[in-house]
């Protein structure tokens, strides 16, 4: 049973005109997705320092301003990123000998001096009683010359512009925290809440 | 360029400049101009990916003795 030779050829016409046309068409309807679309992004925060509190808060809030739905998670030590008072967050010299360690005073030569550079090994620095506390207050000095935002500033932008924090209720107990320890309109959850999320979104980061 | 609001920028630092220029703009009508004034050296490339990304247009971008200025048109 063949077709008509007319027939036939109509097809193949028909075909060939659709072969050159999907192609564009599949483009056409992926890029429209694609532009209304609003991206997301999945922070997992887990460090619990001065340093490492501004890469969530500074990505969570800016991606929040260029319009994307932002969860960040809080887990292990992260958690004190939540705390209601974070004046006490603390950056460590201990293991940490990519930080500078320069003075945020005095004329602009003795300001750019690295001290790591001929003070003392890392490992001596970090052993004396009560150089963590210097080195908090010269970095949070730094933060302050420097017109960086502080750590309460940045978390509030964030939860303003609807960034979504979310507490690991595990660490939280494991712990011995309490609900009341963090700042409200806080989520808790886990595993099974990041993983769907984290799942859906564009960027997904692990701090 | 004839503006209908001004951000003084000057002295902070990333992010803060387009934080504020988020809220700002949230403050102002569409098609209404925001000229914002930033010390950030790092602002002359984030305005042009915010006003990208946000499709707030980036009418002018234009550096004097160190300061950054930036007409922005709310979407």
């Amino acid at each position: 049973m063949g077709a008509t030779p007319e027939i036939a050829s109509i097809e193949e016409l028909v075909n060939r005109r659709l072969e050159e046309l999907l192609p564009q068409k599949l483009e056409e309807a992926l890029r429209q997705r694609e532009e209304s679309k609003t991206p997301s992004m999945a922070i997992i925060a887990t460090k619990g320092t001065l340093d490492w509190a501004y890469p969530p808060f500074i990505l969570g809030s800016t991606a929040a301003a260029l319009g994307w739905d932002v969860s960040i998670f809080f887990t292990f030590y992260g958690l004190n990123l939540l705390k209601k008072d974070v004046s006490d967050l603390k950056v460590s010299p201990l293991g940490n000998p990519g930080m500078p360690m320069k003075m945020p005073f005095g004329p602009e030569w003795f300001k750019g001096i690295d001290w790591n550079k001929f003070l003392m090994p890392n490992l001596i620095q970090s052993n004396l009683p009560g150089f963590e506390s210097i080195a908090t207050m010269l970095m949070q000095q730094t933060i302050k010359n420097n017109g960086v935002a502080t750590i309460e500033e940045l978390r509030s932008l964030s939860q303003e512009a609807g960034v979504k924090f979310i507490a690991c209720q595990m660490t939280v107990e494991l712990f011995g925290f309490s609900h009341d320890d963090f700042l409200s309109g806080v989520d808790y959850a886990g595993a099974a809440t990041f993983l769907p999320v984290a799942q859906k979104a564009d960027v997904t980061l692990f701090m | 360029m004839n503006f209908d609001k001004e951000l003084d920028a000057r002295g902070l630092n990333c992010p803060l400049p387009i934080l504020r220029a988020k809220k700002s703009l949230a403050e102002l009508q569409p098609g209404q101009v925001l000229r914002v004034i930033s010390t950030d050296p790092g602002s002359v490339k984030d305005f042009a990916a915010f006003a990208k990304q946000t499709g707030n247009e980036l009418l002018a971008s234009a550096e004097k003795d160190k300061e950054f200025e930036f007409f922005m048109k709310r979407k």
